[in-house]
């Protein structure tokens, strides 16, 4: 059982959850994630941690509210309690001095770049940052970002704040304004990052994506996540999560995600008349009715 | 024939005995049980199992038990089956076996024990899994009879992983004394027990059972604990303090065929497949949160011959399979798969395509999958398994309309704790090498065994793996000498 030590909305339906893991927080590492399970009944999903403490022993993750599981889990509060939190899963990002860096985030995307834009800074990069969501509302952590930026843009596409229009199109304008960049570093949902993809592959731009399929284990024992990368099937959860943008086959990426759709559906349907009694369930700690394992015993 | 040497409880002679046909396993039907997940086999009733007990020929050779990879003392546990000493029969076996109720539901005997036993030349083989199956129940039943365990020795072992390999190893290790804890990645323990075999094979609630028997002796386990990722080997014994690590991670990786069309929708891979069905309970969608796609009314293949193929295809049935096919490149005496397993797969309709292969997957527009073009085959000669070579037939191809393919071709090494491990030797298939005997591995201090370093084998030679390496962390911790 892992204890929310805090958890406060960012942005409606994004929330951000301090978790206590002290294994986790003292070995991740930028561009790694966890998988949680919330309780018995639960699927296990991958969440990209935002930000470690290790000598607090804390990890944080942003979570936006889009299926059964997120919602639900967007639901818990402070003093709250999660059945398994397991990881840091997935290869590190990449870190080391490259000289120019663009690093962008669309939507919760951005809290998964935080980490590697703030490690990228600490290595000596020129971090330019492009932030990037829907409308005002949905922009997180700019004052985070800001920090570890040598520059940030802001992008959303209703124009409501900063400029109007997409990342992918001011990325298309610092190119074209020759600012030098050394690599591409794109988190976000899978359209944005094949835009950016497209922008930097005639410049030649070295791209990284970072991959969101449908996991499980998260330890390279299913092959559910598996992606097409270069014709080849890759394992996101352990080659990757991040992969050169340019050799990513998105369509196969963006069919396999749309799976279960129709499960999903259902799913969310029934929760919505089931929210309360799970979440007194959850709060009552009867998260284990036909089980003896979980956690620490 | 000469009679037994040591006194026997057992009235009968040699011929009499002879006389008594094998005891059936009563099971639930199969017109039944192919539409549910409840065990197919009930088990033997104490009658059953003691008039099975009477069948031992009590041989002096005891082939049943030097062919055990655990080395089950068979002769002796099924003499206290026939005095009708159910409970010192559960703890003969359990000198030798962790897991009895486990092993007894799902080890092949006829490759070890009863492919040995010499009532199998004049007819059929002592039912010793069926056995062994009976007593961990019924000691389940009415509770545990401890084995005696040595004093503390203030020695700590961590083992990485709760298959059966982990487990049989960390059930010794208790015994001498150590203290034990096994650390497991998934949120539940049992390994490959609990994500690879189905309910209708080996129910958790017994997995769970003989777990919190190990739990009993003092064993300790920690869940959601990626050894490699959460910890490294180096910080469990530099840091936590461990004596001894032993690597019982399993075969891990799941292989893929390399052909065009792996990535469509409905193309799974056993090991995901049956972990969204065992582990995660997709089949109790949506009460349980992690879906599966729509079985019902469609056309599944499975592609490959060993017992996790048929546990995938008998899964694909239950959840509401219009037709299910078994896609072997070889022919039905080459499948690994166990001969219990194969005759129920077979009563319960499933279609088995032999000298079969798929060479490609093709879908419609929304990418979800809607056939096989297929391939047959013919054997040539023997390759380095010793098995006849498929060779493609030319001209043979054919389209088999599909909207699931579930490939159940084997596995290769999960890199994990290979990669974050410095100085821990492994072979060109990135298993970890380990010697045969000892399992020991090239750094001091650390063993390991299982599929982890064979590749793909059975739950019984994993245990194996498991005695031995105890055995040997033992020796390692009491003499002090690498």
């Amino acid at each position: 059982m892992f204890n929310i030590l805090h958890a406060a909305f960012l942005a409606p339906g994004i929330k951000r959850f301090v978790i206590e893991a002290p294994r986790i927080a003292r070995r991740h590492q930028a561009g790694q994630f966890v998988i949680i399970r919330i309780y018995e009944e639960g699927e296990r999903i991958p969440l990209t941690i935002e930000n470690s403490d290790p000598a607090r022993g804390t990890i944080s993750i942003v979570v936006q509210s889009v299926g059964k599981t997120t919602r639900l889990l967007n639901s818990l509060r402070t003093g709250d309690k999660i059945l398994d939190v397991v990881g840091p899963l997935g290869k590190p990002s990449e870190i080391a001095k490259f000289g120019t860096v663009v690093v962008i985030g669309g939507g919760v995307g951005t809290a998964e770049a935080y980490p590697t834009a703030k490690a990228l800074k600490q290595a000596g990069n020129r971090v330019i940052s492009i932030v990037g969501a829907r409308n005002r509302e949905l922009i997180i952590l700019e004052a985070e970002m800001r920090a570890v930026s040598d520059q940030l843009f802001i992008t959303t596409d209703d124009g409501t704040y900063g400029e109007k229009g997409f990342v992918s199109d001011k990325l298309r304008q610092l190119i074209d304004n020759g600012t030098p960049m050394d690599l591409v570093l794109a988190i976000g949902p899978i359209p944005m990052m094949r835009a950016v993809a497209d922008v930097t592959r005639e410049p030649r731009i070295r791209t990284l994506a970072s991959l969101n399929p449908i996991m499980i284990d998260g330890t390279g024992m299913c092959g559910g996540c598996r992606v097409l990368v270069g014709n080849e099937s890759k394992f996101a959860c352990v080659d990757g999560p991040e992969f050169d943008a340019h050799e990513v086959n998105f369509d196969v990426l963006m069919q396999r995600n749309s799976m279960y759709r129709s499960e999903e559906k259902l799913a969310m349907e029934q929760f919505e008349n089931e929210r309360e009694a799970l979440l007194e369930r959850i709060r009552a700690g009867d998260l284990q009715p036909c089980t003896l394992a979980g956690g620490e015993q | 024939m000469k009679e037994p040497a040591a006194p026997s409880v057992n009235p009968l002679t040699l011929k009499e005995r002879m006389k008594i046909a094998r005891q059936h396993m009563p099971e639930q039907p199969a017109c039944e049980r192919k539409s549910n997940f409840h065990e197919v086999n009930l088990g033997f009733s104490a009658e059953l199992a003691r008039q099975e007990a009477l069948r031992c020929l009590e041989c002096e050779k005891q082939t049943c038990m030097t062919s055990c990879p655990v080395g089950v003392k068979v002769r002796e546990f099924v003499h206290l089956i026939a005095a009708g000493d159910f409970a010192g029969a559960a703890a003969k076996i359990r000198e030798d076996n962790a897991l009895p109720a486990i092993t007894g539901r799902v080890c092949p005997q006829e490759d070890h024990c009863e492919g040995f036993c010499v009532l199998r030349k004049k007819g059929e083989s002592l039912g010793i899994g069926y056995l062994e199956r009976f007593v961990a129940d019924y000691e389940q039943r009415t509770g545990m009879r401890h084995l005696p365990t040595a004093p503390p020795s203030g020695k700590r072992v961590a083992i990485v992983g709760s298959g059966p390999a982990g487990l049989s190893a960390a059930g010794d290790l208790i015994q001498k004394g150590h203290q034990v804890r096994v650390f497991e990645a998934l949120h539940e323990l049992g390994g490959v027990l609990v994500y690879g075999i189905p309910e209708f094979r080996l129910p958790k609630q017994i997995i769970r059972e003989q777990i919190d028997q190990l739990r009993s002796m003092g064993i300790e386990f920690e869940t959601d604990v990626v050894v490699g990722r959460t910890i490294t080997i180096d910080e469990l014994m530099d840091e936590e303090g461990y004596d001894a690590v032993f690597v019982a991670t399993g075969a891990g990786s799941p292989q893929f065929m390399k052909i065009p069309g792996e990535q469509f929708i409905g193309v799974y891979s056993a090991n995901e497949f049956l972990t969204r069905i065992n582990l995660m309970h997709a089949y109790e969608f949506p009460r349980y949160d992690q879906p599966i796609i729509d079985f019902r009314g469609k056309d599944v293949a499975v592609i490959g011959g060993g017992n996790t193929a048929l546990d995938a295809i008998r899964s694909a049935l239950r959840l509401g399979a219009r037709r299910a096919y078994i896609l072997y490149r070889r022919s039905e005496t080459e499948m690994p798969a166990r001969a219990e397993e194969v005759k129920h797969a077979q009563e319960e309709g499933i279609e088995f395509q032999f000298l079969t292969a798929p060479i490609e997957f093709l879908a419609d527009e929304k990418g979800w999958l809607r056939a096989a073009r297929c391939q047959r085959m013919e054997l040539g000669e023997p390759d380095a398994s010793g098995r006849r070579r498929p060779v493609p037939i030319a001209g043979s191809e054919f389209e088999l309309p599909l909207a699931v393919a579930v490939l159940a071709i084997g596995t290769s090494a999960n890199p994990i704790i290979q990669s974050t491990t410095p100085g821990l030797a492994t072979d060109k298939r990135g298993y970890i090498v380990a010697d045969e005997h000892s399992q020991r591995t090239s750094r001091r201090g650390v063993f390991a065994g299982g599929d982890i370093v064979t590749g793909s084998a059975t739950v019984i030679l994993a245990m194996g793996a498991g005695r031995r390496a105890a055995k040997s962390i033992d020796e390692f911790l009491s003499s002090g000498v690498w």
